[in-house]
């Protein structure tokens, strides 16, 4: 287990408060000045030996990201937006960086816009985080009185102001480049890419754009070294992450701990244990919704992080854990979240507007065992047919949980849906579309 | 996609007040110049809060000509996004997270409270005119859930017994409290908590 004074966010429980002053206490702050002395390329250089992946999803190297804005400033400013955007289903732990370690957040804001070159930064909180809003903002105002923030941020010489933007209510905006659109005052429709945001990103400029978590362990990566916190974890999935872990358990809670924790730990020691003991383990979602269920079989050994998770057929996401025992409908469940998809889909692309439909209303069917047999393979299609013919990543979000449902309970599926479709029973029947086709003057 | 319902009933006019207008012009001074419609989503909250909770179509036209871009931009964005609502709602308005999480712990009988004591739709404003419900998706509280939203506020771990408590201390306009109703102050394990003890016992 990771010790307590590895642990990056020392106030996640709100012990100590989050004020400047207890910030300061806990180590926010204090030499951010020598840090950015050290240099753009310094930073850049120890977030890549740090091998830190960003936290939001995806999982792609921060150093990486950061060194593909262009190096010099033209003619065109840069930005730093903070993706605060948090909606993946199981998954709060921005909002606890947000109430209870905002300082965390806003020297990684200064430090990270150093290393870009930008002088604004943007964070982009979702709408419904009002109060957790209006807590980051004040931190901010109490950084500006003290010279934090503004002209010639903690000394270092670098002018630098931030902003909050709300959002208003629309998962899709997490997507970065829809969160781009957002910003600047349209619909949340994400865009093509190439172009890559760090190039042209929000207002035309180069852009580069971070999960929350992300940036929040920057300041404790450059103080304590890219060499401590690649010793945590392994080799490409170093160092600390929040899970998330809610559902059917005993004690739901937020807890930091090493990348690669094995999942019965997890669950086990910090989350007071599955509801009716282990054995009563269905499934557990390990990344927020998008990602496939894992059954319990795998859940006995997984180790959570990026890699471990994708050689099981998953991914580590969010790391926001649902736990499902099996007093729940896990048909049920997978239904409730296609018909989150359905709802939060922006439109914009044909396969995932009209499929994502289509798998809720099969999934709702086949939880109350209304489906053909043929159907269940059927779902399968449709899920494939979404699958990388979308624009951004919500097509495979959308799809993905589906696609796990199949492949780890499609007997489930079976056993309860189990007649012959219609139209092979030759009956008539009115609102059968294909009717005609049985009648044999048609065929 | 979400469906919006657009109020039959519309106000002629809208303005801002002199406060809205106040918070108007700071929130278009966060964005470089020229790019005031990135305004245009705080703009849109602001006319929501000044309008009991709901954008009339007056106030589109308003914000577009505030922010010089077309109607019909202000009202995609309007429409667009779930947070604005473009019918009245009640004083209180509950939003109940019935997304996976929530679910298995018990969403829905939140949902059924709310279906017996405030209207049997959703959407529906109560009989005394003060309350009004929705199911909405994820809030990303998963950790507190049951969870819901009332107003601007937060109210996480709770039950039914728990929500009737909340509804019977409006109904004698007293002020709720936000917040865990299990008497937890963050995401914290309830009761077998391992780590960061030293800062619990500080």
């Amino acid at each position: 287990m990771l010790e307590d004074k590895d642990r990056i966010f020392q106030n996640l429980y709100n012990d100590l408060g989050s004020d400047l002053m207890s910030a300061k206490k806990r180590g926010d702050w204090i030499n951010t000045k020598d840090i950015c002395e050290k240099g753009k390329d310094w930073i850049i250089n120890e977030i890549k030996d740090s091998q830190l992946r960003g936290r939001g999803g995806a999982g792609f190297p921060t150093g990486l990201k950061w060194s593909f804005a262009p190096k010099e400033v033209g003619s065109r400013p840069h930005y730093l937006v903070i993706n605060a955007d948090e909606s993946e289903p199981g998954t709060c732990k921005d909002r606890d960086i947000l109430r209870f370690e905002p300082h965390k957040l806003i020297e990684g804001c200064l430090i990270s816009s150093y290393a870009v070159n930008a002088h604004v930064c943007y964070i982009y909180i979702r709408g419904e985080y009002l109060s957790e809003g209006s807590k980051l903002q004040n931190a901010i105002d109490d950084a500006y009185k003290d010279g934090l923030l503004g002209k010639n941020a903690s000394g270092t010489g670098w002018d630098f102001d931030i902003y909050i933007h709300y959002g208003a209510g629309a998962y899709i905006c997490g997507e970065e480049t829809a969160l781009l659109e957002s910003m600047e005052g349209k619909k949340g429709q994400p865009r093509l890419k190439p172009p890559f945001p760090a190039l042209i990103g929000l207002y035309g400029c180069p852009t580069i754009i971070n999960n929350v978590e992300t940036i929040s362990v920057v300041p404790t990566i450059l103080r304590r070294g890219a060499k401590w916190f690649s010793s945590l974890g392994r080799e490409k999935n170093t160092g600390t992450k929040i899970y998330c872990i809610s559902g059917n358990v005993n004690n739901p809670c937020n807890v930091e701990e090493e990348m690669g924790v094995p999942l019965k730990d997890l669950i086990e020691r910090h989350a007071g244990g599955v509801i009716g003991g282990w054995d009563n383990l269905k499934a557990v979602i390990p990344g927020g919704s998008s990602m496939p269920l894992l059954p319990k079989h795998i859940c006995d050994t997984i180790k959570m992080d990026f890699d471990a998770c994708v050689e099981n057929k998953t991914g580590l996401g969010t790391a926001g854990i649902v736990v499902i025992n099996n007093d729940q409908d896990i048909i049920k469940c997978m239904a409730r979240i296609a018909r989150f998809y359905k709802h939060e889909s922006c439109g914009q692309c044909t396969p995932c507007r009209e499929g994502s439909g289509w798998m809720w209303r099969m999934l709702e069917r086949m939880s109350k065992g209304e489906a053909s047999r043929e159907e269940v393979d059927m779902l399968m299609d449709v899920t494939k047919q979404i699958e990388g013919h979308t624009i951004c990543a919500f097509g495979e979000g959308s799809a993905w949980p589906v696609q796990g449902l199949l492949r780890h309970f499609k007997k489930e599926i079976e056993e309860r849906n189990n007649f012959n479709p219609l139209i092979n029973t030759g009956q008539k029947n009115p609102y059968l579309v294909d009717q005609h086709l049985l009648e044999k003057e048609n065929a | 996609m979400s469906m919006k319902k657009i109020s039959k009933n519309q106000p002629e006019t809208f303005e801002f007040n002199d406060k809205s207008m106040e918070v108007a012009k700071k929130a278009i001074a966060n964005y470089p110049e020229g790019k005031q419609q990135s305004a245009v989503m705080a703009l849109l909250y602001i006319a929501q809060r000044q309008n009991n909770n709901w954008i009339p179509l007056s106030a589109m036209k308003y914000i577009a000509k505030l922010l010089k871009m077309p109607y019909i931009k202000v009202y995609e964005v309007a429409t667009f996004y779930t947070m604005y609502n473009l019918t009245p709602v009640g004083k209180y308005f509950f939003q109940v997270c019935t997304t996976t999480p929530c679910m298995i712990r018990g969403a829905y009988d939140l949902v059924n409270v709310c279906k017996r004591k405030i209207s049997e739709n959703e959407s529906d404003i109560s009989k005394d005119g003060k309350l009004s419900w929705m199911e909405v998706e994820c809030l990303g509280a998963c950790v507190n859930a049951p969870m819901m939203q009332i107003n601007d506020e937060y109210f996480e771990d709770l039950d039914e017994k728990k929500l009737e408590k909340i509804l019977e201390t409006i109904k004698k306009d007293e002020k709720i409290e936000p917040g865990s109703y299990r008497g937890r102050k963050s995401a914290e394990p309830e009761s077998n908590r391992s780590t960061l003890m030293d800062n619990k016992n500080a």
